[in-house]
């Protein structure tokens, strides 16, 4: 029944991809925008689009995809490193992020020849910005209970219904978007399907939600009436359960999870090495740096069942969860750890990038499956339910 | 290969009965006999010497078996003393145990504070800069702890216990005591892993089986997650191809592995109810250890200390570069 706790064995990057990592630092020794902490600290939500073309010129974006539409035929290992350099660099990768990660390698997998020769050459080359329309006002956690639908016409389907949360809506250019093609909410995942959603069509609004940082990468997406062509399905019609779950373990299984306040470490360590007050917080360090090792190793042990053809869900889960909880105790213990003399003198790049990363630390926990959801899935694995 | 051998052994000879009676001051003779009449104390001495020349790595799952038996005598420790010893010096019978540290009174006296095993031990490995030391324990004064079913002593010598030594990188002895309770620790939080997850689906309370609970499901998946830590963790500090735990890497390991074990202790006990804390019921075989092991050789509170202080003299802007060094 524990069989989980046994792929936890210690796995190594090979050779090449620690050679790739060279070329990645190389690439961003030119090509980072030279921004001041805070602002590299929302590398997850910065969005360039200039950036992700320099990186598609490079054949970086869709990188495990295959040569044929444009990618570069790279595994998970190459991929582990350039997110790994990226994040800690604080590259802004929002615009192709989810692209890559996610509709990419859900496109490849689900779509037909049309839809995949189609779109990927488009995501390979940083032309199409893809969004993720899976959760609805009220639905939440309960993912199941969308009632955003599609229903059938003569030249295909007409969409209505919203999305919300939705990561960079208004300056991408394609949702792929689960709804209920059949049967009600009370149905569950019965009934569900993924579409394609062209956000310049007719009957798409898209309304911008400002957060607690003063930010709008979030927003809101209305469906009206959106008339989509027959092509616009992806998959199977009432599959579309099954290939959710599918792409949610493409979203968890990477390195994402552990370097969302890794800039904020990073920058806490430098300030304390400039003003020489480092010892007075050495076990701190250490603390972080030992979490950090071991975390990674679980995350290249997750990566290299990936490679290795496995589905590793549950592990990736596991992962996840613990991942978050290190990336939220960073903000955590930084906040309290430069306010524990009130007449010290905090750099002013720290104090922005700490109070940045402690207001949004919280979504960490519930972007890609809410902690709740996790160590439900945990359990499952270890078959408690 | 070697470690399902020896769980065969544990299975049959390390008994929980075993393990009380020889805490309760019972001999460990029967026990220690069969581990090394099988060879179990030349796991990583040469070929030449008879020995089955296991690396590092493939000595971990050894000591992830012996964490989970609840081991009660020093047989990680004796494995690896004999590996230090060889080539250096003439290995002595018996048991052989490590001194976490070692300090010299202004009496002349050495002290050896806390050594596990320190009451049955027939030596103790103890480092004093690059120096390795090798003190008799029939010459020592032992003062137990005093905690119930605890076999960790401070010893004391009046004797000039320098006549025995022989050089050692300084941090060799320490690095490989922290990666040894490290290993021992990771298989320990395993099998208190094993029993919660059982018992939660055993025990019934309000009509069904409470590893049904949503609320006791969920401590066990946060149970799940630091014991899958833990276990790769003390994994990296035993890499193939050196004689040694590498010192950073061991000390990552101590410290993690020390800090999940207060928390697995607990979910461990919290689902369990109180039937955990009876001494007829074996998870306090294990729980015990968790504490008394996580206090070997330095708590998270010394080894964070000593990753931070390694990382701020690394020289490396960047955390993750540091860490990667770590894991290589």
């Amino acid at each position: 029944m524990t069989a989980l706790l046994n792929h936890f064995r210690l796995a190594s990057l090979p050779p090449e991809a620690e050679a790739f990592r060279e070329e990645v630092k190389d690439f961003l020794a030119s090509h980072m925008p030279d921004s001041p902490p805070d602002v590299r600290a929302r590398s997850w939500m910065g969005f360039s689009a200039e950036f992700s073309r320099a990186m598609a010129e490079r054949g970086w974006v869709g990188m495990t995809l295959p040569q044929e539409y444009g990618g570069a035929s790279l595994n998970a290992f190459s991929r582990f490193v350039l997110v790994e350099e990226l994040l800690v660099a604080g590259a802004p990768v929002s615009a192709h992020w989810i692209a890559d990660r996610q509709s990419g390698p859900l496109i490849l997998k689900y779509g037909t020849d049309a839809q995949r020769r189609f779109y990927l050459p488009k995501i390979c080359a940083a032309q199409a910005f893809f969004c993720i329309g899976m959760s609805e006002p009220n639905s939440g956690s309960d993912l199941a209970s969308v009632g955003t639908r599609a229903t059938r016409t003569d030249k295909g389907w007409r969409l209505s219904g919203r999305k919300i949360w939705t990561t960079n809506a208004p300056r991408c250019q394609y949702m792929i978007a689960l709804v209920r093609t059949s049967g009600k909410p009370e149905d569950r995942q019965r009934g569900l399907s993924q579409f394609i959603v062209d956000l310049s069509l007719p009957g798409v609004t898209i309304r911008p939600i400002r957060d607690l940082a003063g930010d709008a990468h979030f927003s809101e997406v209305f469906f009206d009436d959106v008339e989509l062509a027959d092509d616009a399905l992806i998959g199977q019609e009432g599959g579309g359960w099954e290939q959710v779950t599918a792409e949610l373990a493409f979203e968890r299984s990477g390195p994402e999870r552990l370097y969302s306040s890794i800039m904020l470490l990073d920058h806490w360590i430098d300030c304390l090495r400039r003003s020489g007050d480092a010892e007075a917080h050495v076990a701190v360090i250490g603390r972080f740096a030992t979490h950090l090792a071991t975390l990674r190793n679980m995350s290249v042990t997750v990566t290299s069942q990936l490679v290795q053809g496995a589905s590793p869900v549950v592990e990736a889960a596991l992962v996840k969860d613990i991942g978050t909880e290190f990336e939220q105790s960073i903000p955590a213990v930084i906040e309290a750890a430069i306010a524990a003399d009130p007449l010290a003198v905090v750099d002013a790049d720290l104090y922005r990038t700490v109070a940045y990363v402690s207001q949004v630390a919280p979504t960490y926990s519930l972007r890609g499956g809410t902690r709740e959801i996790l160590r439900g899935m945990i359990a499952r694995g270890l078959g408690l339910r | 290969m070697f470690a399902e051998a020896i769980e065969e052994i544990l299975k049959d000879q390390c008994t929980p009965a075993v393990v009380r009676a020889i805490e309760a001051g019972g001999s460990p003779a029967v026990l220690w006999n069969a581990i090394s009449d099988a060879g179990f104390l030349e796991l990583l001495a040469s070929e030449n010497d008879g020995g089955a020349a296991l690396s590092l790595a493939e000595l971990f799952p050894v000591l992830i078996a012996l964490g989970g038996y609840a081991i009660p005598v020093p047989l990680a420790q004796s494995v690896a003393a004999r590996a230090l010893l060889a080539d250096r010096m003439t290995i002595p019978e018996g048991m052989l145990t490590f001194a976490p540290g070692l300090r010299r009174l202004n009496d002349g006296r050495l002290v050896c504070p806390v050594v596990p095993f320190g009451t049955i031990a027939d030596h103790v490995l103890a480092q004093d800069e690059g120096r390795l030391l090798l003190l008799p324990g029939a010459s020592a004064t032992r003062t137990a702890t005093g905690v119930h079913g605890s076999m960790v002593a401070t010893m004391s010598w009046q004797i000039d216990a320098d006549s025995i030594h022989t050089d050692l990188a300084a941090g060799t002895l320490s690095a490989f005591g922290a990666a040894l309770h490290a290993a021992l620790l990771a298989g320990a939080m395993r099998r208190v892993f094993d029993m919660t997850l059982q018992y939660a689906n055993d025990r019934s309370q309000f009509g069904k089986s409470i590893g049904k609970f949503q609320a006791i499901q969920h401590q066990i998946s946060v149970m799940a997650e630091h014991v899958a830590a833990s276990l790769i963790a003390a994994e990296a500090a035993f890499p193939a191809g050196v004689p040694t735990p590498p010192p950073l890497a061991s000390a990552i390991a101590k410290a993690r592995t020390s800090e999940a074990a207060v928390l697995v202790a607990s979910i461990s006990h919290a689902v369990h109810g109180a039937i955990g804390v009876t001494e007829e019921y074996d998870l306090q075989l294990l729980t015990r250890r968790l504490h008394e092991w996580r206090i070997a050789h330095g708590s998270e509170a010394h080894w964070n200390q000593i990753v931070g202080r390694s990382l701020l003299q690394s020289g490396q802007d960047r955390i993750v570069d540091f860490v990667r060094s770590a894991s290589v």
